[in-house]
């Protein structure tokens, strides 16, 4: 099957992981993990970022695939519901608003900055060395630390389901994959409605995505 | 003479489980796999080969190869 540039793009996901380690300000890359998704499901209603640009899935792939790194399983049946992949969405996302409120006081003078990576939500691990100053304000680094610990501890819980379960488990409850999910369905919600119980295969160019 | 219809093997997703990642249209050696509106993967029965690659990919198990 041909390769395309962004069937390489596990790269940038893995040199993601790397960057954090040397100077934390790189954190503020993983951004594009937040919005470009969040970008084609509004304008598009298309979830191609999963399956063309997801570098953090390619590198599941390579991982639990090529290097066998994974059981191979089927994720158990509580993981594919509706309710466990909303209810880590809402979680995920309180959490992130926790983080930007950490940031906030920061900015605000009342913190002081923490030079720590938070794990899991809840291991505070020791990350100074990869800390050089700033030019801006030490907030910016705070959203840094902050925004690194959500890529990390994302990376870290889908390498666990990626070695119990399927290489790409992850996708499964993905955060992002289930908000975009939500925004494309409620985006196209007419048209999938229209298509009943077989989507017309033929007519929905439009609607549909090809790998 | 009597015909018998040959039963060929074609994947099924269950649209109510899917989360639409795409990992099957990644795989699909026949590209009759697609994302239909951001919401469901959908196997086209006329190009579909009904080789299971699809199926063993699915990271949520949620498509089956069954007979026609």
């Amino acid at each position: 099957m041909k390769k395309h540039w962004y069937d390489y793009l596990w790269i940038a996901s893995a040199l993601y992981l790397v960057l954090g380690f040397v100077n934390i300000l790189f954190a503020w890359l993983g951004l594009a993990c937040f919005f470009i998704p969040l970008i084609l499901a509004t304008a598009r209603g298309s979830k191609s970022y999963c399956h063309r640009y997801c570098g953090r899935g390619q590198l599941f792939t390579l991982l639990g695939g090529r290097f066998g790194l994974s059981r191979g399983r089927d994720v158990p049946g509580w993981m594919k519901s509706k309710g466990f992949r909303i209810g880590f969405l809402v979680f995920f996302f309180i959490m992130f608003f926790v983080m930007l409120w950490n940031t906030y006081l920061v900015f605000a003078g009342v913190r002081g900055l923490s030079e720590t990576v938070t794990l899991l939500w809840t291991f505070k691990l020791p990350w100074h060395w990869a800390y050089h100053g700033t030019l801006f304000h030490p907030g910016v680094a705070q959203f840094a630390f902050g925004f690194y610990g959500v890529m990390l501890t994302s990376t870290v819980l889908g390498l666990a389901t990626m070695v119990l379960f399927k290489p790409r488990s992850w996708c499964v409850y993905c955060p992002m994959g289930t908000m975009t999910q939500l925004i494309c369905k409620a985006r196209n919600r007419a048209a999938i409605r229209g298509a009943g119980e077989e989507a017309p295969l033929r007519h929905s160019a439009a609607g549909s995505e090809k790998g | 003479m009597e015909i018998v219809k040959k039963k060929r093997r074609k994947a099924k997703v269950d649209r109510s489980l899917c989360v639409a990642c795409g990992c099957c249209v990644k795989v699909c050696p026949v590209k009759a796999i697609t994302i239909v509106y951001g919401a469901y993967a959908q196997a086209d029965p006329g190009k579909c080969v009904g080789c299971g690659k699809c199926a063993k990919e699915c990271p949520a198990s949620v498509i089956r190869i069954v007979e026609d």
